[in-house]
């Protein structure tokens, strides 16, 4: 909203610079986005003074003035403008200045230049030089008491302060709105325009009616009907403040009714009387394949939903929003049917939506939602300017149909309540001058309490604390006091899933991976890349309106983004990949929300790079993604198991296993099948972790408790192990620890080759034995080694090597 | 007739030539040992003339003192020399073991939730796919209410099951609602969360985006607890001379509303959007407003994270590209 401070400063006073009035109505809730400037910048324009008129030496009709604008030395500048005269006040040209040239009328810089002999400094400019009007008899005198060297633009030009209403605030939509913003800033009152205008004896409503169909979309009509007018230009006065406010004059009447509207927030529309049928209105739902022709010359069909204004037979306005061509105003147009009504939002917002781009100036306001009760108050003042600027004579009284008349209440508001939510205790007077500045009628009502009613250009005062809002902001949340939190800290929730997706990043980045948070969106070929459970076409949520068309579907696995953001950064990965994200997957459920499930993907691949020190380099493979796993295991102090292949469509069988934790399936690990990774545009090999945060907070150890270590010496030994080639090292690892004195195991060979039979493998463990309460003996060891290797030999053939 | 002057010159010899450690114990025990080579001659003293005893046992004795004396100092050279060491080229790459990093996201919206448990909050979470009536009607903004233009949504498609309207969170705020479902005053509690807008996205602009909601409900806190609150947070988050300022905003959900800016850089910035909790949201959880009243606020941890680290294009942060990314290494 456009508030040209011209117009503003016709119905309030304010004593302080734009920039703090700006200030302090952003402050209040009006939030002003720009200070403009209309009627150009004049960068380098001043106000200057003729101070001393002298004869060219050289030209008859040329001058050279001497101009004070401020600067320690006044210039002198050659002049040809016959009404020069020493003493005048006008607007001064500096070198440098952007002016419009006056025979070409295009924009120009000026230059110092030489007339006749003699240099001049700058100009002394004209209407047309300044782009003002067409005017270059003569020099512009200004009339002003600004000082020298005020810029033009603060004297001549117009301020507009862009405002940018809250959807409560229809009426910061209007100028009288904000005047009273104003009012109530600095404590004064704002001069009402005038809505009084002479009647005739004959009644409206012998002339017209309104009949409204449809109340909920229409709850009030009024109608006003004024005959001989003369439509012709307004007045230059209002032609200039529609103007500033960035609307084009028209005609009177169409003039009035936006300079109203802009006025009140109220949108009117003025009909050519004589070209509704039957001389009346109807508001109702357009008919079927009914269409209309808009004053902007489109022509609509309209569907059975469109609230249209109608008169006996036809539609002759899109209500709210545009009016019709047919029973536009017109030069031959004598007399007006002055419309001022209000609509229902939701009704102009689904037309609007249908028939417009962006919408007008009247359903942007109505989209607000309006007070009904405002339409009689603008109603009035768009008659008694009508009346004023074309002529013409209005019939008795207002044909006013209201079916959504509803009772204004009273908001009882308790003194007490200001103190409680504000914490500042105003005086009533202060209190009630500032809601009385604000328009809100107040009453007192002793002994502690005020009675208050919403004005007929607001919605927002309906419960005590709306008043208070009214108080406090007038009053300035800065001038508020502030205070710490008093009072008992609640216990807080317990949240499992939360803090082990905490936990997990923090070991996971600990392990030298890099977290990424991915967008929830998914292809529908894209869902086929969710592990196990076949997720179905159904069970996936399906949006209704996604940012991008194609990935139209809430993530069931965090793969498929994953995969991306791993191809996208390959290149830049020297050294090996690794990156993980925590994130919800989304199930659907028919009929109720989705169950989002928190998991964790962790994706590592690329190549371990050679080093100076000796190391060559290897492609990272499964063992470097199953240490992730061993290490996240180790770090959140739970005990992972793996079970070979994952039954999982997007990991290759074979170097794929299934994670479990307490004998339960809680997540995968494997290699991505290279079609897939292929299809992704990623090179190599690329290895997969997925856990259940979900499925793994149940099984984390609730103890913290840890048992005190043996003070006792380890024995340890190796044990070197012919088995089957494909027996799990893993599964002798854990036959081997079933020992109750082993403590500790490390495999640290496997050979197959010379000396090792065909089909058979070594295998070499350190064991470490060690008892809690005594030094082990030989025998001790002998005996347990024993019953290992007999173990051994019987659950895998195993035999021992060069024992 | 033992030579001791040879066996000292063999001797010291030997020694000068032992380098290490292991080398020193091994002259040692072939000298000075049990059945060290002086050991034997002092050994062999007594099966000697008389005459020649005392000479050669005095003798032996000296020399082992001397030898004993020259290990000593030997070793005390050696460890010299290792403290000395040898010249590498500390120059090259150290054998580093990988850095990891969180997600700038992450970082800041752990950095926002430290500061408010510091401050006695609890945090909780909410489903990102919610009804419309909590994330709207519940929050007094119905159908066809004009504030509804104030969060473009993504719906969920009907499934044709009948069940109610759903749709991505456009705020963390239903959480607010559901909250209080379940819990009384005292209520002290944040909400981080992702949200979603149907927005086009640019520069200052995403469509998933994450929020942090707060929520406290008392007896009679007024808009003074709010100020000192939300000003302790932005000192905390921001340093303790940065400059805040409230000014009147308007939310359905809120009375009287408004907005946080900090000055930062010399412009005023938004940060956040707060308010009093509206009467009619404390009466629906059950709880009488004339007694109980507190106040609700909501920010993004993007715009915090870009203040932070000076990013000025929000859509790094979902680009994941692991050279912005790598940039958080070692942050907290």
């Amino acid at each position: 909203m456009d508030v040209p401070l011209k117009w503003l400063a016709q119905y309030v006073d304010w004593d302080m610079s734009v920039e703090e009035l700006a200030h302090r109505l952003s402050m209040a809730g009006a939030e002003v986005e720009a200070i403009k400037r209309s009627g150009g910048e004049w960068e380098q324009v001043v106000v200057g003074r003729v101070a001393a008129v002298d004869q060219h030496p050289n030209a008859d009709r040329l001058h050279l003035a001497t101009v004070d604008f401020g600067a320690d030395e006044p210039l002198q500048v050659v002049c040809g403008a016959p009404n020069l005269a020493q003493g005048q006040t006008i607007a001064f040209a500096q070198v440098g200045a952007h002016l419009i040239d006056p025979s070409t009328r295009e924009p120009r810089r000026l230059r110092k230049g030489k007339i006749r002999g003699i240099t001049s400094l700058g100009m002394v400019c004209s209407e047309r030089e300044l782009g003002l009007s067409d005017e270059h008899e003569g020099i512009l005198v200004l009339d002003t008491d600004a000082a020298l060297g005020t810029p033009l633009a603060d004297v001549l030009g117009d301020v507009v302060l862009d405002i940018k209403p809250t959807p409560n605030r229809p009426d910061h939509f209007s100028i009288l709105g904000l005047a009273r913003e104003v009012a109530a800033l600095t404590r004064s009152a704002v001069r009402e325009p005038s809505a009084t205008y002479p009647e005739s004896t004959v009644s409206a409503r012998e002339r017209t009616s309104v009949e409204i169909e449809d109340a909920e979309g229409c709850p009030r009509y009024t109608a006003i009907l004024i005959d001989g007018v003369t439509v012709g230009p307004s007045p230059e006065w209002m032609q200039d403040a529609l103007s500033s406010a960035g609307m084009r004059p028209i005609n009177n009447i169409v003039d009035v009714t936006n300079y109203v509207m802009l006025e009140w927030g109220q949108p009117l529309h003025a009909f050519d009387y004589e070209i509704l049928h039957e001389g009346r209105i109807v508001v109702r739902r357009a008919r079927p394949a009914e269409r209309i022709e808009l004053l902007d010359g489109s022509e609509l069909k309209l569907e059975t939903d469109d609230l249209v204004i109608a008169d006996a037979d036809r539609a002759v306005a899109l209500a709210g929003i545009m009016g019709g061509a047919d029973s536009e105003i017109s030069d031959s147009t004598t007399t007006v049917l002055l419309e001022t009504a209000n609509f229902q939002e939701s009704s102009i917002r689904r037309s609007r939506a249908r028939h417009t781009e962006g919408g007008t100036e009247a359903s942007r306001r109505f989209e607000k939602s309006l007070n009904p009760e405002l339409a009689e108050l603008a109603a009035r003042r768009a008659a008694a300017l009508i009346v004023e600027t074309a002529g013409g004579k209005a019939f008795a009284g207002i044909v006013d149909t209201y079916p959504g008349k509803a009772h204004t209440p009273q908001v009882v508001v308790p003194q007490r309540r200001i103190s409680q939510i504000l914490s500042v205790q105003p005086s009533v007077e202060e209190v009630r001058g500032i809601l009385s500045a604000l328009g809100i009628s107040n009453r007192w009502l002793p002994p502690d309490r005020f009675a208050v009613s919403c004005p007929p250009w607001r919605s927002d005062i309906a419960v005590p604390d709306d008043v208070v809002e009214e108080v406090g902001r007038v009053l300035g949340y800065d001038n508020l006091p502030s205070e710490p939190l008093p009072g008992a800290v609640p216990d807080p929730d317990i949240d499992r899933e939360r803090d082990l997706g905490e936990r997990i990043r923090d070991v996971l980045t600990g392990l030298g991976l890099r977290e990424i948070i991915t967008y929830v969106t998914v292809q529908e070929s894209e869902l086929s890349l969710t592990a196990s459970e076949a997720t179905s076409e159904t069970s996936s949520v399906r949006l209704q309106n996604p940012m991008n068309a194609a990935q139209d579907r809430l993530r069931t696995s965090l793969r498929p983004r994953g995969l991306e953001t791993f191809a996208s950064n390959q290149r830049e990965a020297r050294g090996g990949l690794g990156i993980y994200e925590v994130g919800k997957t989304f199930k659907a459920r028919p009929g109720r929300q989705p169950i989002e499930e928190r998991v964790v993907l962790a994706l590592v691949g690329g190549e371990a790079p050679a080093s100076v020190h000796g190391e060559a380099a290897r492609p990272l493979d499964f063992y470097d993604a199953k240490g992730v796993l061993e290490q996240l295991a180790a770090g959140l102090d739970v005990e992972l198991g793996l079970q070979g292949g994952a039954d999982d469509a997007a990991l290759v069988g074979g170097e794929s296993a299934q994670i479990t934790a307490r004998g339960k399936p809680v997540g995968v690990l494997g290699k991505l099948m290279p079609s897939l990774a292929g299809q992704f545009g990623i090179e190599g090999d690329v290895f997969a972790l997925e856990l259940s945060v979900a499925a793994l907070a149940p099984v984390l150890r609730e103890s913290e408790t840890v048992p005190s270590p043996s003070i006792y010496p380890a024995a340890v030994e190796d044990l070197a192990l012919i088995v089957d080639r494909d027996a799990a090292a893993g599964e002798l690892a854990a036959a081997i620890g079933g020992n109750g004195l082993v403590e500790a195991i490390d495999l640290f060979d496997i050979y197959e080759g010379d000396q090792i039979p065909a089909g058979k493998k070594s295998l070499a463990f350190r064991v470490y034995y060690r008892s809690p309460d005594r030094t082990l003996t030989d025998r001790d060891v002998e005996k347990a080694r024993r019953g290992i290797v007999r173990r051994l030999e019987s659950q895998f053939k195993a035999t021992l090597r060069d024992s | 007739m033992v030579d001791l002057e040879a066996l000292e010159a063999e001797a010291r010899a030997s020694l000068a030539d032992a380098g290490d450690e292991p080398t020193l114990d091994a002259w040692r025990v072939e000298w000075l040992g049990r059945r060290g080579r002086l050991t034997s001659v002092l050994r062999s003293v007594r099966e000697l003339p008389a005459d020649e005893r005392p000479i050669i046992g005095a003798g032996a004795n000296r020399l082992k003192g001397a030898l004993e004396d020259a290990v000593s100092a030997r070793r005390a050279e050696l460890l010299a020399a290792a403290d000395q060491g040898t010249s590498i080229d500390v120059t090259l790459p150290g054998r580093r073991p990988p850095l990891g990093s969180l997600h700038p996201i992450t970082l800041t919206r752990r950095m926002m939730e430290r500061t408010f448990r510091d401050m006695g909050f609890d945090v909780v979470e909410g489903p990102d796919v919610e009804l419309e009536e909590y994330n709207f009607d519940r929050l007094r903004i119905p159908a066809g209410h004009p504030a509804r233009d104030m969060w473009d949504t993504i719906w969920i498609a009907d499934d044709e099951s009948g069940g109610p309207r759903q749709l991505l969170r456009t705020h963390t705020s239903p959480m607010q609602i559901r909250y209080l479902e379940r819990r009384k005053p005292p209520i002290r509690v944040i909400v981080p969360g992702t949200c979603y807008r149907y927005e086009a996205t640019d520069a200052t602009h995403e469509w998933m985006l994450t929020q942090i909601e707060g929520l406290v409900i008392d007896r009679d806190l007024s808009f003074a607890h709010l100020k000192g609150t939300l000003e302790a947070f932005v000192r905390r988050m921001f340093g303790a001379d940065i400059e805040t300022r409230f000014r009147c905003d308007y939310f359905p959900f809120v009375e009287p509303g408004a907005e946080l800016g900090v000055r930062w850089h010399g412009d005023w910035l938004e940060v956040l959007g707060c308010g009093m909790v509206h009467p009619e949201i404390i009466e629906d959880a059950g709880l009488d407003p004339q007694q109980y009243t507190g106040f609700a606020f909501g920010m993004g941890v993007e715009r915090v994270a870009m203040l932070r680290y000076g990013v000025r294009d929000i859509r790094h942060f979902y680009r994941n590209d692991v050279r912005f990314l790598r940039q958080f290494e070692g942050r907290r």
